[in-house]
This record gives structure tokens, C-alpha cells and sequence, in this order.
């Protein structure tokens, strides 16, 4: 249990998805005007990032890794697919992202009215990608944890553009350089803020 | 006169030469007026982790302008054979083949490269330059433009890759391509007055870095900045 917690502090804070690595940064530009529309694009984020993360896992172990094809018949214990996995992976996601779309659209309209526009934006956001390629690197022992990951970095994504959103809109207020307004403005809180999650990497988890 | 001035505006013409004015603007505009990362925002996401060093950023760069070109050209061919209800899914099959033979190759002959570049290669794949230039020309024009526009957006991200690297290598730890550049006298061990600034080593300063880009690039240019 404790592991978990520990996995899960980590990849909202010391590891988030934004700060720590930049990931999903288009759609964290483009978004965060309102806080409104940031806090339903964060929740796709993390809807989409709990289920993919762990589909992604059962594939990596039973078809894509080296060996994991050994459950079909022991000749193909030496079959190593790892190279088709970006693929692969982007399939799932691109088919996920379809499906959950569907069935929130069927048995859940009113979620589906507010997170409509941006379930299909999901599918080319690099977090979601970025989540299952860490998540085959950094080798998690099982699904459970997989799964904790994938839903920890997706609040952390949640919390980042939550927070931009919020900054953007009292920033209107004030006396910014013209050439730096909008964009450049942005990027420079987005920094000022990555130094200041910064301070979490000193934690021992 | 008028009329030779007016012939390369006609999209449609067969006999357009190769490098006509039009033609050539897909390639110069990305650099300055459209760049993908300062203007357009597109494609931030896998760039600035690997920007501390000048490199594994060319490296990068490299792979980004294949992948786009190479991406381009193949879906404008088969833009009018792709249904447009699973386009999303097309193009996406066509890069990520593309990422991947990329990823092969740079595990087979800079290893360590691929090593440092880790995730942000595959990430290609979802990098958003690369979605949108399929989405907004390469769907519609023909294979020739979609090239050069490929090409032209490509090295426009490759650039501002290349001067952040710049930057944060030089500044960071003092080389450049891993060659020392700022002499050893000049560091306070060694009795003079300089000592890098390791926080440019660090992510956030990559985005405060851009951030200044685009401050730099607004002043001269008013005519970008935003209301």
C-alpha cells in the first residue's frame, strides 16, 4: 500500500507531467485561457490517462516485451516485439479514446456535454503517449501500480493547467510588455512555476 | 508584365515551376512570420526536455524534419483515399511507422543519443507539429507543396530547438558539442571571476528561455503581438 501512495505522490508531484517534462504542453497553451475549460480538459487528462496506462500494460507484458508471447506456446518465448510498440500503443489510445467517447456519450451526457470537444483532442496529446512510454520504461511490477501511475500523472496534469488557468485570468489585469503578452507571458509563468515544483524533488518517497 | 507576375498564384496550373514565389514563402515563412513553437504553439511538448545540450537537440531536430516530411509527402499522396471519418487514426498509423523506423535507426548508430533521448523520441509521434501540418495542408495540397511545407515547418522548429540548446549548453556548463569554449582561467576555482549558471541545466529554464524568444521576436515584429 505504502508503495503505491509513494508511486502515486510522485507522479503528481515530483515527476509531474508538465514541469518535469513538458508533456501535453500544446494542449496546456492552448486550453488554459478559462478556468473552466482547464478543469474539463484536466479531467479527460485523467479519465483517459487511468484507463490507457494500464490497457497499455497488459500489452506491453503479454504481447510486446521479450518473452511475454510465452504464454501462447513456449516456442515463442524468444519473441521480442518491443519495436512495434509506438504503434501499438498509439493504436490503443486513437481506439481507446474512441470508445470512451462513445460510452460516456451513451450513459453519461452531461459529463459528455463539458468534456465533449476535448476527448477527441486527447488522443494527440503527448501526456497520454508520454504516460504509457514511461510506464514501459520504468517497468512497474503490476497492473495495480501501472494504474496508479497513470491516474497520478494525470491529476498532476489536472493540477498544472488548473493553476495556469487560473494565473491567466487574473494576468489579464495586468501591465505585461506588449510583445511578452499572451504567449511569451505564459511560458515564463510556466517556468516560474516548474522552478517552484522543483522544491519537491528533494522528497525521499 | 502583370500577367507573368500574376501566373504562380494559380494553384491549380500544372506548369507552376518547382520554386516559384509561392512556393518558396512554404518553406521561408515557418522560419520567421509562422514559426511552428513561437507562433503557431505546436510541437513544445517533446522539445525542451532535450534541449540542455546542443546534440542530442540536433539529433532531434534531425528526426523531426524527416518524420514531418516524410509524413507529409505520404499522406498528401493518399489524401484522396483516406475516408475522412478515420483520418485521425491513418495519420497517425503512417508516423508512428515512421517514429519508429527512426527510433530503430538512431539505437543502431547513436546509442547513447537514443539513450539520453529516451521517451522523446516515440513522443514524436504525438508531437502536435506534426498532426497539424497533416490536418492543415498535407490533406489538401499536392505532394511537391506538402514537401516543402513539411520541410519549411520542420527546420523552423529545428531552429528555435537549436538556439534554446545554444543557450542553455553555453551558459549551462560551457561547451559547446561538448567542446569547452569558455576558457578555464576565466572560472572562480581556477582564480578568475566566472562560474556557470547551473540552473540552465534545469527543465523550467528551457520554457523561461522560449519565453524570451518570443519577447525578442514580438519586439522587432510588432505586427505578432497578441491583443
Amino acid at each position: 500500500m505504502q508503495e503505491l501512495i509513494n508511486i502515486f505522490v510522485k507522479a503528481i508531484f515530483v515527476e509531474n507531467m508538465i514541469f518535469a517534462y513538458f508533456l501535453g504542453m500544446c494542449s496546456y497553451l492552448a486550453v488554459s485561457k478559462k478556468v473552466e475549460t482547464g478543469v474539463g480538459l484536466g479531467l479527460a487528462v485523467i479519465f483517459v490517462l487511468g484507463i490507457t496506462v494500464p490497457a497499455n500494460y497488459l500489452l506491453q507484458n503479454y504481447v510486446l516485451a521479450e518473452g511475454a508471447l510465452a504464454w501462447l506456446s513456449p516456442d515463442l518465448a524468444s519473441v521480442d516485439l518491443s519495436f512495434l510498440s509506438f504503434i501499438l500503443f498509439i493504436a490503443i489510445i486513437a481506439s481507446m479514446v474512441q470508445l470512451v467517447e462513445m460510452a460516456v456519450e451513451k450513459f453519461a451526457p452531461a459529463l459528455y456535454n463539458s468534456l465533449g470537444i476535448f476527448l477527441p483532442l486527447i488522443a494527440v496529446n503527448c501526456a497520454i503517449l508520454g504516460g504509457s512510454l514511461f510506464m514501459q520504461e520504468r517497468n512497474y511490477a503490476n497492473i495495480t501500480e501501472a494504474s496508479v501511475f497513470g491516474l497520478g500523472s494525470g491529476v498532476g496534469w489536472f493540477l498544472a493547467i488548473v493553476a495556469i488557468a487560473a494565473i491567466r485570468e487574473k494576468i489579464q489585469y495586468s501591465d505585461v510588455p506588449k510583445p511578452l503578452k499572451g504567449l511569451g507571458i505564459t511560458f515564463i509563468i510556466t517556468g516560474l512555476m516548474g522552478i517552484a515544483f522543483m522544491s519537491f524533488m528533494g522528497i525521499k518517497l | 508584365m502583370a500577367d507573368v507576375l500574376e501566373k504562380p498564384k494559380a494553384v491549380a496550373q500544372p506548369k507552376e515551376p518547382l520554386f516559384s514565389k509561392k512556393n518558396r514563402r512554404l518553406i521561408s515563412d515557418p522560419f520567421n512570420d509562422n514559426n511552428p513553437i513561437t507562433i503557431q504553439v505546436l510541437g513544445i511538448c517533446s522539445a525542451l526536455a532535450i534541449t540542455v545540450k546542443l546534440y542530442p537537440a540536433l539529433v532531434m531536430a534531425i528526426s523531426v524534419v524527416f518524420v514531418l516530411v516524410a509524413a507529409n509527402v505520404i499522406v498528401s499522396l493518399m489524401r484522396n483515399m483516406i475516408p475522412n471519418r478515420i483520418r485521425i487514426i491513418v495519420q497517425l498509423v503512417v508516423v508512428a511507422a515512421l517514429v519508429a523506423l527512426v527510433d530503430q535507426v538512431l539505437k543502431a548508430f547513436v546509442y547513447d543519443i537514443s539513450k539520453e533521448l529516451s521517451v522523446f523520441v516515440g513522443l514524436i509521434i504525438t508531437n502536435c507539429i506534426i498532426m497539424g501540418r497533416l490536418e492543415a495542408f498535407a490533406l489538401g495540397n499536392k505532394p511537391w507543396r506538402a514537401f516543402l511545407d513539411g520541410l519549411g515547418n520542420a527546420i523552423g522548429y529545428g531552429v528555435i530547438l537549436i538556439i534554446v540548446a545554444f543557450f542553455r549548453e553555453l551558459l549551462g556548463s560551457g561547451t559547446l558539442f561538448g567542446i569547452q569554449v569558455i576558457p578555464d582561467a576565466w572560472y572562480m576555482v581556477n582564480g578568475g571571476f566566472y562560474s556557470n549558471n547551473g540552473f540552465m541545466l534545469l527543465p523550467p529554464m528551457a520554457l523561461i528561455v522560449v519565453g524570451i524568444i518570443i519577447w525578442v521576436q514580438r519586439s522587432r515584429n510588432t505586427k505578432l503581438i497578441e491583443e
